[in-house]
């Protein structure tokens, strides 16, 4: 006997023929669809038939050729040697301009590819975003997914843009690379004081945190009443069968309180959408209005002070004569 | 119910994908040096501020065999003949008497060119002669040694330096470094990247800058960056590229002296010098020192190097924390070896 409501798929439900969807006039897909087993096995088996219209293509144009600019320049960075390349790879960068340049266009090997890379990930994105945002409609569809879409090309855009047009600088864009945008991190936090006092930090730790809490537990509560029939969450929205009322009697039992059936995507979305919205405000304000966020958390008791434990510890340079 | 494999060929590649994946993971780990070895830490700061020191058992046991210091030669009387007078062309240890003189060449030889011997900086013909290039350096670094005893004190305190500190029997000591102008030779039109995203041993493994030490330890460039008020006070601070660079070459101190940010910094606000502990104030003093003695010392002597000893840069080799730490808090963990040899401005043995 098999159940089809394990962590691994043990069935895999599907047709006998690639199903083509709803029908829809202004739709023309490309190809006739064909099915994957393994696919199946973590989602639908079935691949295609894709939609990819002038917006897609453009969109992936602009990405790959972002996706080039940036491996062309890491792989000159290390000489053209393809061995170094691979082994260097999680350390290449293409770093912004120096700060000098400030907003003006700086010349290609300092920063101008960047600069051109950046505009092409950035259309590759909006483009992106106009392609789901037309989709959604086009099946009759909200646009939740594009609006979710835009709360991470905001983030993507503080960084990258918006802060550093505030700020007058390119220089203080993120370098694109593995570990270095992850060393810019660092940085930028040492530069600005430690942004753990950043309230808005705070608040997108708690939605990031409290994304992956509701996740799973929606996961988890929906997993468990599977054999009531609970994956078909969207009957048992408007028709609440023994699944949902199961499942919101466990969590009133052990926590005293229920999400519903629909408002748990609600709960979702918005604290999904909130961790990069308020992360990007929190990263607009970083620079722009504050310089020190540990020193503006002292200034407005949000930063405790601890006993010392070591003898007390100057500023050597504010000893009269200690400069050499 | 049998499974239902319509495509078994998808399967396969999807397997063999599986592999590639796993095995490039798997090698990445083991590529990137993680050690399964026990790692002990230790409470430095108040509780719940996370200022441990995190050591292993090997590297500490590896760090001792290397730091084990010569035993020291029979004291010299600073009484009898100057050494003027009995040798020719003395021009730096004036004030040492001959018995004196004769210890400390004999534990140059020792330390420096214990395989070269005399002849690694000596014409054994006449050993007055200045020919040899090895002799003018070795001559300037009995100053500097010297200079780093007498006034270093803030860095070196009574511990104090000799010849060994550095050395260790190696005529070039180990971490010397040079100008580095990385892998790329001619960028033409691509990104140059300011040196940055290529990991070396100068920057500890990151992505940052791959020579913080020309422009900081050489040249003086600013190392603060942190805003040093709430609000921004000036319309533009210090640039993310500079603190990068700082950051840089904190990647070098902490790797250099084998200890953590921690050491020295309460991570809460590195710049805040009321929570770091005393030993910052020491290393702020080793900057100073570091950059003194690349200036003055160090550097001069680019003329003075046949081509094979300078950098790819045609530069001279230069000083860093590394050069006398070697992954020691310490160098040669805290011994004590300067003060038997008074010769060198070493405070002589009470």
């Amino acid at each position: 006997m098999t159940y089809y409501q394990n962590i691994f798929t043990q069935v895999q439900v599907r047709a006998e023929a690639p199903d083509m969807g709803v029908a829809h006039e202004t739709i023309e897909r490309t190809g006739k669809g064909f099915f994957v087993h393994l696919f199946g096995r973590f989602g639908n088996a079935q691949i295609g038939p894709i939609y990819l219209g002038n917006l897609g293509v453009l969109s992936l144009m602009c990405g790959f050729l972002s996706f080039e600019i940036i491996g062309l320049n890491m792989w000159a960075s290390v000489n053209w040697s393809p061995g170094e390349f691979i082994r260097q790879l999680f350390w290449l960068a293409l770093e912004p301009p120096p700060p000098q340049y400030g907003l003006r266009i700086p010349p290609l090997r300092e920063g101008g590819w960047w600069l051109i890379a950046g505009f092409f990930m950035t259309a590759s994105l909006l483009l992106w975003w106009l392609r789901m945002y037309r989709r959604a409609r086009a099946l009759g569809m909200g646009t939740h997914t594009a609006w979710a879409f835009a709360a991470a090309i905001w983030l993507c855009l503080v960084l990258g843009f918006i802060r550093p047009v505030l700020m007058g600088h390119w220089s203080e864009a993120v370098p694109f690379g593995i570990f270095p945008h992850l060393d810019w991190t660092a940085a930028f936090s040492i530069r600005y004081g430690n942004l753990f006092y950043n309230p808005f930090h705070m608040l997108s730790i708690v939605f990031l945190y409290g994304s992956a809490l509701l996740f799973a537990m929606h996961a988890a509560t929906i997993l468990a009443v599977s054999r009531f029939g609970g994956e078909r969450e969207i009957e048992q929205i408007v028709d609440r069968g023994t699944a949902s009322e199961r499942a919101a009697l466990f969590w009133r039992w052990t926590m005293g309180f229920n999400a519903t059936m629909e408002s748990i995507h609600r709960w979702a979305w918005w604290f999904a959408v909130l961790c990069p919205l308020t992360g990007g405000i929190g990263i607009l304000l970083t620079g722009t209005v504050v310089d020190n966020w540990y020193l503006w958390g002292v200034q407005h008791g949000i930063a405790p002070a601890y006993p010392h434990v070591f003898p007390p510890v100057i500023d050597p340079t504010s000893v009269v004569g200690a400069v050499k | 119910m049998k499974p239902d494999f319509t495509f078994p060929k998808y399967l396969a590649l999807g397997y063999l994908a599986v592999v590639i994946v796993v095995l490039t993971t798997v090698s990445v780990f083991l590529g990137l040096g993680w050690t399964v070895e026990r790692v002990h830490a230790t409470q430095n700061g108040f509780r719940g501020t996370g200022m441990d020191q995190v050591k292993r058992p090997a590297a500490e046991r590896a760090l001792k065999a290397a730091n084990v210091v010569p035993e020291a030669l029979d004291p010299a009387s600073p009484d009898g003949d100057k050494a003027t007078a009995v040798y020719q062309n003395v021009q730096v240890l004036k004030d040492l008497s001959a018995e004196q003189f004769g210890r400390v060449m004999s534990s140059i030889t020792e330390w420096v060119a214990p395989d070269e011997g005399c002849a690694y900086c000596h014409n054994v013909e006449n050993m007055a002669d200045d020919s040899l290039y090895t002799k003018k350096v070795a001559r300037r670094m009995l100053e500097m040694t010297r200079h780093i005893n007498k006034d270093w004190k803030d860095h070196v305190a009574a511990t104090g330096v000799t010849c060994y500190t550095c050395h260790k029997g190696n005529p070039v000591p180990v971490n010397v470094w040079f100008a580095d102008p990385g892998p790329q030779k001619d960028a033409g039109v691509m990104a140059t990247n300011d040196g940055m995203g290529h990991p070396n041993k100068t920057n500890a493994s990151t992505s940052l800058h791959l020579d913080p030490l020309s422009p900081l330890i050489l040249g003086k460039e600013p190392i603060r960056i942190a805003g040093t008020t709430g609000l921004p006070a000036k319309p533009y601070g210090a640039s993310i590229q500079a603190t990068e660079r700082t950051y840089s070459l904190m990647m070098h101190m902490s790797n250099s002296l084998g200890v953590n940010c921690t050491f020295c910094h309460n991570s809460r606000s590195f710049s805040n010098w009321d929570q770091s502990t005393p030993q910052r104030v020491t290393a702020w003093h080793g900057i100073q020192m570091a950059r003194e003695l690349n200036v003055d010392y160090l550097n001069p002597l680019q003329p003075v190097y046949p081509p094979n000893r300078l950098g790819p840069l045609g530069d001279a080799p230069k000083i860093s924390c590394a050069t006398c730490h070697q992954g020691a808090n310490k160098p040669l963990l805290g011994a004590q070896m300067a003060k038997d040899y008074p010769e060198l401005g070493g405070a002589p043995a009470p």
